[in-house]
């Protein structure tokens, strides 16, 4: 109990930090939202009294506790050039990211697991050689590229599915699924070779360990103690690299949806960013760390479950 | 492993082979054939109020064009012709314009124009606007006189350009307060539904008093990344993207036409007159020397596009002058010579903003580079975000020189050469000519219209010989459509008419 | 030990044979790499322009040999700076723990979370943009990754026996951070460097690509990568030949470190 008191302050700490340092981002970038609502053509009196309206003259630490008070009882503002609540905004985007995140979490796990243990435990010199080029191949592609790669050969080339279509989830759930593949796909595939990397090694120095040498020795079958002793110790790595994994997936989808053009928190967060809105980078950057530090809690549980040696206190 | 490499590098090559015998074959049917639909392929959100009074970004304009029109509206052929009104007068002193109703328009929301929604309409957008030209020209109306069929204004002096502000105020219902989320207007086609970053569906307007248009709905989807926006178009998934750059248009592999018109803009390499050494007009003008317009439009565009010479592009045809375009022709002899005489024998150095979300203008910036070297001049490229380029460039002002475009918003004339004035707020480089001024002065205040062309060219003359900015191009822009898909025209304006569009099965 | 060479000797004659391409390209390339040419735009592979040419008219070849040492030279320094870091704050985190390790935890978290965007934003807004400030901004992104990895180490090894034992004998913290545990994390340690670096590349790019990385007309693999994506139709070859320089880059280090690490576990 007390530790998960523990786990909940640094939570809170966590986002206050996130959400201070991004507020302070915006005192040091030029701009503000006045250009983007009233263009270009707007005179200075117009823009002073937009800028006296949204409060963006008064001091910049009556203004973040003020958002930080909001933020505490729910209201997240405003996003002024949509003139849409932040909430209502981030709702639907969030649903397109968290549904991307799972769906190529589970891509990479389900694929990137059994190919580690088969790559991990692989005796032939040429599949081992064959894996660890094929995975750094694979792993050197940049996500953007992969997207473009996939694009062009199933969109373009063979025409499995249609580049730039995109289903709301509101109108049909199959077919918004249907629309993430590609992308969750372009997301999972580096990353898997990344996960069958560490796998891979992780299982090979297990192998070398004493205890597994003394237990062949003794005659006992090699798969049996992969699949008993070697594989638990392997894991323990592998599952902190994919809470990491985890957490960059969503962090890092910003360029994948902007590639497929779909309507997620990522794209939200760049145009927040060009257009200065502040409060709405605000709540997506306190969303995502709130995402990354309870997936990383999660991965310490699972760490100490998996290995009896550590102890969190 | 090296067969692996080997087997990866093969493969790689098949598709690129595949993809060449693909071009071959086209499409020869859309999805929206069926249903008399078509989807558009657009690069930005419309992320601004919908409030036709409210509206910036010029992408938000040219969606929202089918939906608002004013009294009168712009034409292909950059003329005004009626729309709301169905004929109207203007007084031989230049003083009033009459404007005869016409009978039987309806808004979208189902209620009848009357005099009082455009009496409404122009209070409400000399008061609200964000085009501070328009709310400008408006504060010279004296008086409005509305009857139950005829609309007049009464102006306190005469302006000659009235009318190209009046086509900007568009025709809304009195006291009606949504138009932020859900537009109602006059237009061919009425607002349906908007989703944030994915698309923006307009449908015909049944109602409309003209002719109708042929197409059922317009489905904009929206796709910021551009390689990505591309990629549909060239599946097949868009019928129509306009704003394609050259490289695009060879890329296309699908059969779609590719029409070829200009962006109706000036684009420019705009030099801060304020700071050191571009307050020497010899050292501008070395620029211009130093600079060979043709061989960057063979560069970047293909030789599409059209030089320019100074603030004014081709759709002007009223006060373009060709041959301002030639007044500099490449020389780095002379440019060498006029920076030798200005001081600076060894050249100089200086940095360029450039606004790193439009193409067209990190290429031309790129190849400028390139250019300037041959004149001992080191320009350097930094690129900025839009947003920074705003605050920091366009309204702080603080920069050597940049690169953009300029267009007229209120489509007249001193759209493109008010900036100039001395002391105006939108004068980023910090021109001041006292002959400019007067001959501008001049322009604004006379009645007459041959006057008033006569002294804009005097102004564009101006700007030559000062080399007030190293003028480039009008842009080209290039539109893909669908095969079967036909009627689309090039505005002397930034805008899609939709309205014109039909599918020809 | 003998069947390990190959990956050693793979990866060393890779990386050396990179190494060497780009080292000449710092002294010598075959054409001027911001020369433009109007005659010679889009180009295929010939004996004139072994790579071709862009759409500019430019030698990719060329481009290519300057961009790749401007890469490396940045995808070496961030993952030096965030291996550094990391590993001190790894190791420090995870050998006492306590409060300062919450702190930092939470900083890292923190940074995690933090876009990569704004923060680059942030830092050329203060410093201007330069190869120095992105390797800044970039260095800084990659600390919490090594540190995360680090820090596990060093949890689940503090209170093995030996340690205890090498405590017992009187042996200082920082002895047995350095000689006893430090040694136990190098294999995690160089699969992360391997993968850093290739993040490091990768990431330069989609700087590059947002206009805040190294500036045109200068060459960078990242930038010239995003380039030939919208040429992919019409020259697929320039999207080709700066893709595979990415991948043997990587994969030369890859495979040195694969080697070396397959080396340690022998011994």
């Amino acid at each position: 109990m007390k530790y998960l008191a523990k786990k909940l302050a640094a939570l809170v700490a966590t986002l206050l930090v996130v959400s201070l340092l991004a507020f302070l981002a915006f005192q040091v970038i030029p701009g503000d939202p006045t250009t983007k609502i009233l263009g270009t053509e707007a005179t200075d009196e117009a823009v002073e009294a937009l800028r006296q309206e949204l409060g963006l003259n008064e001091n910049v630490f009556v203004r973040y506790f003020r958002w930080l008070g909001n933020f505490l009882t729910g209201d997240f503002g405003m996003n002024y050039s949509r003139h849409m609540p932040v909430s209502q905004l981030l709702g639907d985007g969030l649903v397109v990211t968290f549904a991307l995140t799972v769906l190529s979490f589970l891509i990479t796990v389900l694929v990137a697991i059994p190919l580690g243990i088969l790559g991990g435990s692989a005796r032939s010199q040429l599949l081992d050689g064959a894996f660890a080029v094929v995975d750094q191949a694979v792993m050197s592609i940049p996500p953007f590229f992969m997207a473009t790669l996939l694009t062009w050969v199933f969109g373009i080339l063979l025409g499995l599915f249609q580049p730039g279509r995109y289903t709301s989830y509101a109108d049909s759930i199959p077919g918004f699924v249907a629309c993430l593949i590609m992308p969750a796909l372009s997301i999972a595939i580096p990353r898997i070779a990344m996960t069958v990397k560490m796998l891979r090694s992780a299982i090979r120095e297990e192998m070398e360990r004493d205890y597994v040498r003394t237990a062949r020795s003794r005659g006992n079958n090699r798969r049996a103690i992969l699949a008993r002793h070697v594989l638990k110790n392997a894991m323990v790595t592998t599952v902190t690299f994919l809470a990491v994994s985890a957490a960059e997936i969503m962090t890092g989808s910003i360029i994948i949806e902007q590639v497929f053009g779909l309507p997620g928190v990522g794209q939200l967060l760049l145009e927040g960013i060009s257009n200065r809105e502040f409060l709405t980078v605000q709540a997506i950057v306190v969303i995502l760390a709130a995402w990354v530090v309870v997936v990383n809690f999660l991965a310490d549980i699972l760490h100490q479950l998996l290995d009896p040696r550590v102890r969190y206190e | 492993m090296k067969k692996h490499l080997a087997f990866f590098l093969a493969m790689l090559m098949l598709l690129g082979l595949l993809c060449g015998c693909k071009g071959a074959t086209g499409k020869n049917t859309s999805a929206g054939m069926k249903d008399n639909s078509i989807t558009v392929g657009i690069a930005q959100d419309l992320d601004n109020s919908l409030d036709p009074y409210k509206m910036t970004a010029a992408g938000t304009r040219e969606v929202m064009f089918n939906i608002f029109e004013g009294l009168v509206k712009p034409d292909k052929d950059g003329n005004f012709v009626c729309a709301v009104a169905s004929d109207y007068s203007v007084s031989s002193d230049g003083l009033v314009y009459t404007f005869i109703l016409r009978s039987g328009v309806v808004f979208h929301n189902g209620a009848k124009v009357t005099a009082e929604d455009v009496m409404y309409s122009f209070k409400t957008c000399a008061s609200t606007s964000v085009t501070a030209a328009l709310v400008e020209a408006l504060s010279a109306v004296d008086a409005y006189e509305v009857t139950a069929t005829q609309f007049s204004i009464v102006l306190k002096e005469p302006n000659p350009d009235f009318l190209s502000y009046v086509c900007n105020v568009s025709i809304v219902p009195k006291d009606y307060h949504d138009q932020d989320t859900a537009p109602v207007g006059t237009g061919p086609f009425k607002f349906q539904s908007r989703r944030v970053l994915d698309n923006f569906v307009i449908v015909r307007n049944d109602d409309y008093y003209g002719q109708k248009a042929h197409l059922s709905k317009v489905t904009y989807r929206i796709l910021e990344d551009n390689t990505a926006l591309f990629t549909a178009l060239n599946s097949g998934s868009l019928d129509l993207v306009a704003h394609l750059t050259i490289d695009q248009t060879k890329n296309l592999t699908n059969g779609y036409r590719v029409a070829e018109g200009t962006m109706n803009l000036v684009q420019a390499i705009y030099l801060n007159h304020d700071v050191k050494p571009f307050d020497d007009v010899r050292v501008r003008q070395a620029l211009c020397y130093a600079v060979d317009v043709d061989a960057m439009l063979k560069l970047t565009s293909g030789g599409h596009g059209t030089a320019v010479g100074s603030s004014m592009y081709p759709a002007f045809g009223k006060y373009f002058d060709e041959s301002l375009a030639n007044a500099y022709p490449h020389d780095i002899a002379k440019a060498k010579q006029l920076l030798a005489e200005a001081g600076y024998p060894n050249g100089f150095s200086f940095t360029i903003k450039v606004p790193s979300n439009y193409q067209p203008h990190v290429d031309c910036a790129t190849v400028l580079v390139e250019q300037l070297k041959a004149a001992g001049i080191d320009a350097k490229i930094q690129l900025v975000d839009w947003s920074t380029w705003l605050s920091d460039v366009y309204k702080g002002r603080n920069f050597e020189a940049t690169i953009t475009g300029f267009d007229s918003s209120t489509l007249n004339a001193s759209g493109m050469l008010a900036r100039w004035e001395t002391g105006n707020g939108k004068n980023m480089i910090n021109y001041s000519n006292a002959d400019y001024d007067a001959a501008y002065r001049a322009a604004r205040a006379t009645a007459d219209d041959a006057q008033q062309t006569q002294y804009y060219k005097q102004c564009l003359a101006i700007l030559s010989q000062d080399a007030a900015n190293v003028y480039l191009q009008d842009l080209v822009d290039f539109v893909a459509t669908h095969p079967k898909l036909k009627g689309y025209e090039f505005y002397p304006l930034y805008v899609m008419d939709m309205s014109l569009l039909y599918w020809d099965k | 030990m003998k069947k390990y060479n190959g990956f050693l000797l793979c990866g060393g004659i890779l990386t050396a044979a990179m190494l060497l391409f780009i080292l000449l390209g710092c002294f010598w390339t075959p054409y001027d790499t911001t020369a433009m040419d109007p005659n010679a735009m889009e180009q295929s592979p010939s004996w004139q322009h072994l790579m071709g040419t862009d759409k500019f008219g430019r030698d990719i070849l060329s481009r290519v040999m300057e961009g790749a040492a401007s890469s490396l030279f940045i995808a070496l320094c961030v993952v030096a700076i965030g291996c550094f870091f990391g590993l001190i704050i790894g190791a420090l985190c995870g050998y006492y723990g306590g409060i300062a390790d919450a702190i930092l935890t939470r900083v890292c978290d923190s940074i995690t979370a933090f876009p990569s965007f704004l923060l680059a934003l942030v830092i050329i807004s203060v410093a201007g943009p330069g190869t120095y400030n992105i390797i800044f901004a970039l260095g800084i992104l990659f600390i919490p990754s090594f540190a995360r990895i680090v820090r596990t180490e060093y949890v689940t090894c503090r209170d093995l026996n030996y340690i205890q034992s090498a405590r017992l004998m009187g042996a200082g913290d920082l002895r047995i951070m350095v000689a006893h545990i430090l040694p136990n994390t190098l294999t995690v340690l160089l699969s992360a460097l391997t993968i850093g670096f290739n993040n490091a590349i990768l990431s330069e790019a989609s700087m590059s690509f947002l206009g805040l990385g190294v500036q045109p007309p200068t060459p960078s693999l990242g930038y010239m990568l995003n380039e030939s994506r919208s040429s992919i139709n019409s020259t697929p070859w320039y999207m080709l030949f700066v893709g595979a320089t990415i991948v043997l880059l990587v994969l030369g280090f890859s495979l040195l470190g694969e080697g070396l690490q397959r080396q340690a576990q022998e011994d």
